[in-house]
């Protein structure tokens, strides 16, 4: 049974069990009420209406379970930066969790902060860059499934949002313009030369990603996630295109903004770049955004060239592509704290003058493979 | 793009301290800077005209958090030359030996304040953690963790508590394992030398004109350490080489402090091993003669004066304090115009800032 089928039957059983009770108030009730209530029924029932609510209901849990999941890599995070840096590490709150409701905590505690907004900011502009940066990254979420069976599927039978992949692509790089929008609208020095770099940095690294990413459509010949993930039975993507996969990585770290290339929030310079005018629970969202993106980039690195779910069948598929999205991570983790911030012009021109030409290089390989019939 | 002044400071990141940097950007380029000091102005120097000679060495201490006890040896060093004081040797030896124990303490807080503006965390914490072991073995000698009140007018407060000497060999030998890593977590590391090399280079001449010294003096070639050129205390007994390091970089400042580690290492064991027995403290007068003291030490940060004028009564009648690092703030237009917004936390990093001694 995949998603769609165990959402479909729960959605079908509450419209069945509604319109039960519906149709028999509808017949106690005059005739020209009854037929209102029998169309509003029939509607209910209805199979486009049934598929739309099913989708929902799919969407929904996607996201709980990718919330969760993101929980965990704030928790990973701290975890981890104190064992490479020497300290414990979340600890006390859920102590026998190891100190894994920390993070809620910490949440509670910027809700219960005052939101401030600075009096010359623009106020739109201020208001809207944390909801399209939260919901770009929420909407990368959404396309990537876990296994054959839980994933955003439009049919019974399963099949996919067919240019997923793509998508998921797309998704991640509307970040940029609420980061700029949000750096110009807090009318602060810092924040607006945070928001310039965020789009510069975006721009340059986008490419390449998008390039790697092109040459694993080219090998498995779609945009979907299933079949991408099909295309891997026999071999990784990361063995026959090991550049391409270092290329996606570096360019997976400057995408979410960890050390070595948080330039945009280079707290030793701009304090705290682009978010240094949002207080409260919407640095508490921007703060979990990164865990968003970082847990999106994961799962990218894990489904394009990472074999995505598949592996020895002890243990059940998701748990094969989460282990594997957060090995991804864990080295993002181990970079990050071991390696300091680079400088702006030489990030750009690592970008521009290195990582292109390596991802064309890989494309290229790519496109050498798929006509020597390899793939 | 047009121009536009940044305030770094008084409350930022980069500043360690209280002060205020403000810098004219062009996109990310620096074309101009303006230092602006004096928030942490407590008027020590006055102060201290309304103390007694003893009643001044805890003051002093309280000069910079870095390196408290330098500035109190300073001062000790400034009243006994006021009071013709013979410290005996034995003392001498302990001063020495815990103001290069306090120059590694410093350099190392330096290293890791300069490794968090570089966003490397790893070094920041680690460094830190070193630094705990000097400031436990100083603590074990004093009192207390940061400012010692240790150096007394005529030797120290007390002799070496037990196993000390056991201790700081440890210590040492633990230091120079250390500080191989360091090496090899800094050199090493591709993206370190991407932001230190060539960034910030001040010339030899522009330093000596705008009175810059220590290690960033030392940096930029010229072989300038008061331990050798101006010996006090017993540093002429003591065999050490000056680093220094002809660049005069980041890199090269950075490359400096490392070197002068070692050295610190090497002058710790020297001066356990010839220290002689005997008295450790002599008592001063309580009344200085109406006449003037001069101490000059190498502070871990440059070179450090101190000028005292007694009028025959218990208290000084002016306490003058050059401080080496607001000289050396001068020099921070000249180093930083011309590179990125990102150099100014490297460049001003290097410096080593210290807040205290800088406004007194």
């Amino acid at each position: 049974m995949n998603l769609f089928e165990f959402c479909y039957g729960i959605i079908h059983w509450l419209v069945d069990l509604v319109n039960n009770l519906w149709y028999r108030l509808g017949d106690v009730l005059p005739w020209y009420f009854g037929d209102f209530f029998t169309g509003v029924g029939d509607f209910a029932a209805s199979d486009s209406h049934l598929s739309f609510m099913t989708i929902l209901l799919e969407s929904i849990i996607i996201i709980l379970v990718a919330l969760i999941n993101v929980l965990n890599f704030l928790w990973i995070f701290r975890k981890i930066s104190g064992r490479i840096l020497d300290f414990y590490g979340p600890y006390y709150v859920g102590y026998r969790i190891g100190g894994w409701l920390q993070n809620l905590a910490d949440g509670i505690k910027l809700f219960l902060k005052e939101i401030i907004v600075p009096t010359k900011a623009d106020k739109l502009g201020f208001f809207l860059a944390p909801i399209i940066f939260v919901g770009s990254s929420l909407l990368i979420l959404s396309v990537i499934p876990l296994s054959e069976n839980f994933g955003l599927s439009t049919n019974s039978s399963g099949e996919y949002v067919p240019a997923g992949a793509l998508f998921a692509l797309a998704a991640f790089s509307i970040a940029p313009f609420a980061i700029l929008l949000a750096g110009w609208s807090s009318n602060n020095k810092y924040t607006l030369i945070g928001g310039m770099r965020s789009a510069a940095q975006m721009m340059s690294y986008e490419i390449p990603l998008i390039l790697c990413a092109a040459s694993v459509f080219l090998l498995a010949g779609s945009f979907n996630f299933v079949d991408i993930v099909d295309a891997q039975r026999d071999i990784w993507f990361f063995v026959p295109m090991f550049i391409g996969f270092v290329v996606f990585l570096v360019c997976l770290i400057a995408e979410v903004e960890i050390v070595p290339f948080d330039l945009p929030e280079a707290e030793a310079e701009l304090v705290e770049g682009w978010t240094t005018e949002y207080g409260g629970m919407r640095f508490g969202l921007f703060y979990m955004t990164t865990a968003i993106r970082s847990y999106a980039g994961g799962a990218l690195a894990t489904a394009l060239f990472l074999g995505g779910w598949q592996g020895p069948s002890l243990i059940p598929d998701e748990i094969w592509f989460l282990i594997k999205a957060y090995i991804v991570y864990t080295v993002f983790m181990w970079l990050t704290w071991s390696v300091p911030r680079i400088r702006i012009d030489q990030m750009l021109g690592l970008g521009w003058r290195r990582l292109l030409p390596l991802a064309v290089l890989n494309l290229l390989i790519a496109a050498v493979l798929k006509t020597g019939g390899w793939f | 793009m047009a121009e536009m002044w940044i305030n770094m400071g008084p409350q930022h990141p980069m500043t360690h301290g209280l002060w205020n940097l403000r810098v004219k950007v062009d996109g990310e380029t620096i074309v101009d800077a303006e230092p602006e000091v004096g928030y942490l102005h407590r008027g020590i120097e006055k102060i201290c005209e309304g103390l007694t000679y003893p009643q001044i060495i805890p003051i002093a201490d309280r000069l910079c958090y870095g390196s408290s006890f330098t500035w109190s040896h300073l001062y000790c060093l400034t009243a006994e030359d006021l009071m013709d004081v013979e410290v005996p040797e034995r003392a001498e030896y302990i001063r020495v030996m815990a103001i290069e124990m306090q120059r590694i303490a410093s350099h190392l807080m330096w290293l890791a304040a300069y490794a968090g503006d570089l966003g490397l965390s790893v070094g920041f914490t680690n460094a830190m953690r070193d630094r705990e072991v000097f400031i436990d073995l100083l603590q074990g000698l004093a009192g207390s963790r940061l400012t010692y009140n240790y150096p007394r007018i005529g030797g120290v407060a007390h002799d070496l508590p037990p196993n000390f000497e056991r201790d700081a060999l440890r210590t040492v030998r633990y230091m120079e394992q250390r500080l191989k890593e360091y090496e090899d977590l800094f050199d090493n590391s591709k993206i370190f030398m991407m932001r230190n090399v060539g960034i910030g280079i001040l010339r030899k001449e522009d330093g000596i004109d705008l009175g810059v010294t220590g290690p960033s003096l030392r940096a930029s070639g010229a072989s300038y350490d008061l331990r050798k050129d101006m010996p006090y205390s017993v540093y002429p007994e003591i065999d050490f080489n000056v680093a220094t390091h002809k660049d005069g970089d980041c890199y090269a400042r950075y490359r400096v402090r490392m070197d002068e580690m070692w050295e610190c290492c090497s002058i710790i064991r020297q001066a356990l091993k010839k220290m002689p027995k005997g008295k450790w403290r002599v008592v001063a007068p309580r009344n200085a003669p109406a006449s003037t003291g001069l101490g000059r030490v190498e502070d871990p940060r440059g070179e450090a004066v101190m000028y005292v004028v007694g009028d025959g009564s218990d208290k000084p009648y002016r306490l003058k304090i050059r401080s080496p690092i607001f000289v050396t703030l001068s020099a921070a237009p000249k180093i930083l115009v011309g590179y990125k917004l990102a150099d100014v936390v490297v460049i001003m990093g290097g410096l080593d800032m210290c807040l205290g001694e800088n406004d007194r």
